[in-house]
């Protein structure tokens, strides 16, 4: 499974103003595998995953993609390369309907005339993927979803591309009992069909339940980078908490070096 | 969690039981009971603080029935006649003020914007013997250009909207007055300027005219519903389309019969019936409008910074230049809002889309239905909305009130639609 990685991060530093974000951060992502990216509230993972979709620029450091050098200016870059993403805050257009939602910024057309038709089609096979079935119609304005259901098509948005590296930024923070599983589930099925997943969770059930790799960010710097075969609970648990359990994690965790 | 209804199948039998979306009813497979459950679906989309169109359609068919009881002349075909020309040089303003609107800004400068673009008309016709269609050219580039402008401080350097364009409120007054020479008014005497606002169509023109857009309505309506209908997606009731269609032939022949009426007075001087041309002229721009925000990439695009700027941003939509280009169609409607004006006034004075042209401009748009908070709103508002305030002004003059209670009551209708405009948002965000 470890052939190259599909992404990977290099020495990234971010800052916003005066306040440094993130520290020499190397981050990588591999193919068919569910990365879980895990750190206490504020320790730069969403900022991370917004550098890597080019919503942020990064101010220092690398970032490969399927082994080149690339240089991600905007959101378009990253969805251009296979790269999507659910944030944390969704980002959906709440005057918009489901499948407008779904297609923005990639509308299917033909000629000058929106094609209505194909990516209604589209949108309800993706939902149907994802066995939505509370939402009352496609067509419906996304202001009228409650948080689980804006969750849900936020996350088909995001599937709906043939994409090659999905992100999910606690996607499941809102979710009931059985869509947290379907989320779970799908991520899982996502990372068996090839494709690599990096999942935000604060749920240790949730990351050990799926995951096969775990990295840990610390205050802005990552602290491990770890199979989760080889770690335990308690282990990632130190991992945020303190920066570092026994042998792993950072040297010293109030100095500079990683 | 509810029976599935993700994707319709047209041979599902009806269930009344079912949830229903606010999108377009299911395919019909009795009329009536399709029709019901589209109203029905309507209603349910009012109450839930989509309001669309029916304020603006409730005030105008009570404004008309109170200002016929009290003045009949109200009704006549001459009124009428005026009633339209009157409305389309603030309906074409207001259509411009729907895109920006729609971003959640505001342009405080389209009158006169459109006071500048006329003037430099005017000019061009009058004082240097340009031929029409240049000075109309002139006219219109003149708007893009100040919509760019608008746009790029706006969008580029950061100033609030509000501000720009109040500053380009003074500003262009003062243009407007620097190109007429502190005052002076300039007739405009080129005879196809001078008939945009003032001639008819032939009576013939008006009926063949009405038959070609309902039967294009028709075509386009159909076509799209059966292209869904074979796709399997949900449509509308045939019912309803049918409906639709028949009330659009109805009121246009109606509107057309009425106009084309004799309407001078004195029949031996000069004959006036028909169809002004003011009418079809709006009607191309609210095709256009209604094609380009409901139909491209581009009007959605519109929609979307409205509705959530950073959403439309990480969809990789150019946010900047779709801000930029909803000025400059703003001011490049407002060109042609000038020139209805100064084809209406005969020529171009320092008041052409100054006084209370803005504010019936952007009371036309938000008495449409167009939300002042961005997200929400169609060409479609701007004529609506246009007509109601043209009706209050046509009816208030004609029961002899004074400028002073126009103003005041088309201020206080403006209130009353933002006013709903605020209580029905609330609405939709307390769901
Ligand atoms: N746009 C911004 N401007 C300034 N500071 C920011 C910005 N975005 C994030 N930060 C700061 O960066 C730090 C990391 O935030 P981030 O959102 O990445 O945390 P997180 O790990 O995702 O936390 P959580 O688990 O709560 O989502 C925080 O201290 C936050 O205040
Ligand atoms: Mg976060």
């Amino acid at each position: 499974m470890t052939a190259t990685p599909i992404l990977q991060l290099r020495g990234i530093d971010k800052s916003f103003g005066p306040v440094q974000v993130l520290h020499d951060v190397s981050f990588t992502v591999h193919p068919g595998e569910v990365t879980a990216l895990v750190g206490d509230n504020g320790a730069g993972k969403s900022t991370l995953v917004k550098c890597i979709g080019g919503i942020h620029p990064i101010d220092g450091g690398e970032y490969w993609f399927e082994g080149e050098r690339v240089h991600v200016h905007s959101p378009r870059d990253a969805a251009a390369m296979g790269v999507e993403i659910v944030y944390q805050d969704l980002a959906l257009c709440d005057n918009l309907d489901i499948v407008q939602n779904m297609f923005l910024g990639r509308e299917k057309r033909s000629g000058l005339v929106l094609d209505d038709a194909t990516m209604e089609e589209m949108a309800a096979k993706t939902l149907e993927g994802l066995s939505v079935r509370t939402v009352k119609s496609i067509r419906q304005q996304v202001s009228s979803l409650s948080g689980g259901q804006r969750q849900t098509v936020a996350i088909a948005k995001a599937v709906l591309w043939n994409s090659k590296v999905v992100i999910l930024d606690e996607p499941t923070a809102a979710l009931g009992v059985a869509q947290t599983a379907q989320v779970l589930e799908l991520v899982r099925r996502l990372a068996d069909n090839g494709l690599a997943v990096v999942l935000i969770s604060h749920n240790m059930n949730d990351v050990f339940a799926v995951s096969d790799r775990i990295a840990a960010l610390y205050l802005g710097r990552m602290a491990a980078e770890v199979k989760a075969s080889d770690v335990t609970h308690s282990q990632i648990v130190e991992l945020i908490t303190s920066g570092r359990s026994g042998d792993l994690g950072l040297a010293h965790t109030n100095g500079a070096t990683a | 969690m509810s029976a599935a209804v993700v994707p319709e199948k047209p041979d599902q039998p009806e269930k009344p039981e079912k949830p229903r979306g606010s999108g377009p009813a299911k395919s019909g497979t009795a009329g009536a009971a399709s029709l019901r459950s589209a109203a029905r679906t309507y209603v349910e989309r009012v109450r839930g603080g989509e309001l669309g169109a029916l304020p603006a359609v409730l005030g105008l068919i009570v404004l008309c029935a109170f200002f016929a009881a009290l003045r009949p002349v109200f009704l006549s075909e001459l009124n009428f006649a005026n009633l339209l020309t009157q409305g389309a040089g603030s309906i074409a303003i207001a259509m411009g003020l729907v895109f920006v609107l729609l971003l959640g800004e505001i342009d405080l400068s389209a009158g006169y914007a459109s006071g500048v673009c006329a003037a430099v008309l005017a000019i061009l016709l009058t004082d240097h013997g340009w031929p029409w269609y240049g000075a109309v050219a002139a006219a219109i580039v003149t708007g893009t250009v100040i919509g760019l402008v608008l746009g790029l401080l706006v969008a580029k350097v950061g100033i609030p909207s509000f501000v720009v364009t109040l500053a380009a409120f003074l500003g262009f007054q003062g243009i407007v007055l620097m190109l007429l020479k502190e005052g002076t008014n300039i007739s405009i005497r080129d005879q196809t300027i001078l008939a945009v606002a003032n001639d008819n169509l032939s009576p013939a023109l008006g009926w063949v005219l009405l038959a070609v857009s309902v039967a294009a309505y028709a075509a386009i309506q159909l076509r799209q519903d059966r292209n869904r209908r074979r796709r399997g997606l949900s449509t509308a009731p045939l019912s309803l389309l049918a409906v639709r269609i028949g009330a659009m032939a109805v009121l246009g022949s109606f509107a057309v019969h009425l106009l084309n009426q004799e309407r001078s007075r004195n029949i031996i001087v000069d004959s006036l019936k028909g169809v002004p041309i003011v009418v079809p002229v709006i009607g191309v721009l609210l095709v256009a409008g209604t094609f380009v925000l409901q139909r491209t990439s581009f009007g959605l695009h519109i929609y979307a910074v409205g509705g959530n700027a950073e959403a439309a941003r990480r969809a990789g939509i150019n946010v900047a230049a779709i801000r930029i280009s909803a000025f400059v169609i703003c001011s490049s409607l407002a060109a042609v809002g000038g020139i209805i004006a100064a084809s209406r006034g005969n020529s171009v004075d320092p008041n052409t889309g100054g006084s209370n042209v803005l504010l019936l401009a952007v009371g036309a748009a938000v008495i449409g239905g167009t939300s002042l908070f961005g997200g929400r709103g169609r060409v479609v508002d701007a004529v609506l909305g246009g007509m109601v305030v043209a009706v209050i002004q046509n009816g208030m003059g004609l029961m002899g009130y004074s400028s002073g209670v126009k103003y005041a009551v088309t201020g206080s209708v403006l209130l009353v639609a933002a006013g709903v405009d605020a209580l029905s948002r609330r609405r939709a965000v307390q769901r």
